[in-house]
């Protein structure tokens, strides 16, 4: 059992170290799609491994079982989310705060 | 003890997305940050379950990892509806 | 530990976010900032162990209000008008009203206390002999099934009511086909991912809405949560695949049909207990054993509560839409 616990003590702490840096990111980052980047990391990232440090604190029982589903559907939703999101920004036609990228477009152009 | 740490930190991220939902300029950064207080809300109760010996909360947040996206589908329906683009306000 | 930190700081982003909601124009964002507020709420609820209350508001706050509060608004304004005047009579009078409340409150017996007027008499009754008269775990179940089933039977004709009052306003003309060939709006149906992911969703979430049905016996659920949710997965479908496909799974009919049929059933029960000679609503007219006709009564009523709330609901937001579409292209 210790072997368990000390894994689930190390996800937890990973988990809350992907939360802060995420959060982090929502609240520095320039413009709203690199903000998304940012975001994604806490609901996927941030999210699974405080789920499976959860995990390996439970014993086999309809806990273990429920925490295996909010998992499932998390993954299965916030990339959903992310891409709609993005996507419906992108139709609306708005804007990113990028700087000059005259430069490199027409480094592409010319390739 | 490593669940209170966790318990504080989910408090802490709640509050940058809070922020960013008062502060985002434009909808999309709202609606971004209700979506991470959304998963946010789902860790915070899991976690608060464990802490309290209550595994009855895992029902309330098994339902919050379901329709969490049933909001924001709502919001862009509406964009697309309306067809408007998103004004930046003031 | 003491763990006081977690309801300040709940009750401080309660605070921050009802001022934010406040000051904002645009109600497009008061809008996200009510479900945010929904979420808090739902959490401090969790904290204080009231977890019944917090189910109700997490299935109703995250699908249903957001989501009606988003129809009203595609029919009506988004920004909202400037005030001409600052209101600082009204201000007044809420900042007195307000005091004087709180003055009233000095008086109250401290936060929780066991001795207080209202932990007496009926409620340590129920907390003593719930279980040995109902056998049901759950006593939020019990109370608001069997000790108080006639109120909970006003509260559903009061959904009942609340159906039928979007219905009279949004004036639904009486054919239910929808015969018109202008396109009712789909337009989330171009999203591949998010059809996929959907379909790939919507069984859980109905299968999910079954097992908080039958499970609010022994932990929080009941009948009024389940219908949310079940009616929170019918309008996922209609809004990505759009209203079309959505009448052919169920239509007006049906829906207007099972609206009144959950009230029925629930009055039905009661009905049925007078026939037998009791009075209205004694689930012991439903079998010999007690306990087992206490399990049958509360099993009828709260099937009968879900399939009310479930049919109200759809039937609210699908009127929604179709004045939405009719709008946008009439």
């Amino acid at each position: 059992m210790d072997i368990l616990y000390l894994l689930s003590l190390l996800c937890l702490s990973l988990g809350c170290l992907c939360n802060l840096i995420a959060g982090i990111g929502i609240i520095r980052f320039p413009d709203f799609y690199s903000r998304m980047h940012a975001a994604g990391i806490s609901d996927v990232t941030g999210a699974g491994l405080i789920l499976i440090g959860l995990m390996l604190q439970s014993d086999w029982s309809t806990t273990l079982s429920k925490l295996i589903l909010i998992l499932l559907f998390t993954l299965l939703t916030s990339p959903t989310i992310s891409y709609t999101l993005a996507n419906t920004a992108v139709k609306a036609k708005y804007k990113a705060k990028a700087k000059d990228n005259s430069k490199w477009q027409k480094d592409m152009e010319a390739k | 003890m490593m669940l209170v740490i966790a318990i504080a930190t989910i408090l802490l991220v709640m509050l940058l997305a809070l922020l960013r939902a008062f502060l985002g300029p434009s909808l999309y950064d709202r609606i971004l940050a209700v979506n991470v207080f959304g998963t946010k809300t789902v860790l915070f109760i899991a976690v608060l379950g464990f802490l309290t010996g209550r595994p009855d909360f895992l029902d309330i947040a098994m339902i919050y990892a379901l329709l969490n996206f049933i909001g924001v589908i709502g919001v862009l329906r509406f964009f697309e509806y309306s067809g408007q683009e998103s004004k930046d306000e003031h | 530990m003491s763990l006081a930190f977690i309801h300040i700081s709940i009750l401080c982003f309660l605070l921050v976010t009802v001022l934010a909601i406040v000051r904002m124009r645009d109600l497009l964002a008061v809008v996200m900032l009510l479900s945010i507020y929904s979420l808090l709420s739902a959490c401090f609820f969790v904290v204080m162990d009231a977890v019944d209350v917090a189910f109700t508001e997490a299935a109703v706050g995250i699908g249903i209000s957001t989501l009606l509060l988003l129809s009203t608004l595609a029919l009506t304004k988004r920004f909202e008008r400037p005030h001409r005047t600052e209101p600082v009579l009204a201000l007044f009078l809420v900042l007195t009203t307000g005091a004087l409340l709180v003055y009233g409150t000095l008086q109250m017996p401290p936060f929780g206390s066991a001795s207080a007027p209202a932990h007496q008499h009926v409620a340590a009754y129920y907390i003593e002999q719930s279980f040995l008269d109902t056998g049901i775990a759950n006593m939020v179940t019990s109370v608001l099934a069997s000790y108080r089933g006639y109120d909970t039977l006003g509260e559903l004709m009061v959904i009942f009511t609340a159906g039928i009052g979007v219905l009279a306003l949004l004036e639904l003309k009486t054919d239910t086909k929808v015969s018109r060939k202008t396109e009712i709006p789909a337009p989330m149906a171009a999203h591949h991912i998010l059809r996929i992911v959907s379909k790939m969703l919507i069984p859980f979430i109905l299968m999910f809405a079954l097992y908080v049905q039958f499970h609010g016996d022994f932990g929080p659920g009941g009948g009024f949560q389940a219908g949310v949710i079940f009616s929170s997965a019918i309008v996922l479908y209609t809004m990505v695949f759009g209203l079309d496909a959505a009448l052919k799974v169920i239509s007006f009919a049906w829906l207007r049909f099972f609206a009144a049929l959950g009230g029925l059933v629930f009055g039905a029960t009661g009905v049925l207990a007078l026939v037998s000679g009791k009075n209205f609503l004694d689930y012991h007219a439903l079998a010999e054993d007690p306990i087992r006709a206490q399990h049958l009564g509360v099993l009828l009523v709260e099937v009968g509560v879900g399939i009310t709330v479930a049919a109200v609901i759809i039937l609210v937001f699908m009127s929604f839409t179709r004045q939405m579409a009719e709008n946008g292209k009439a």
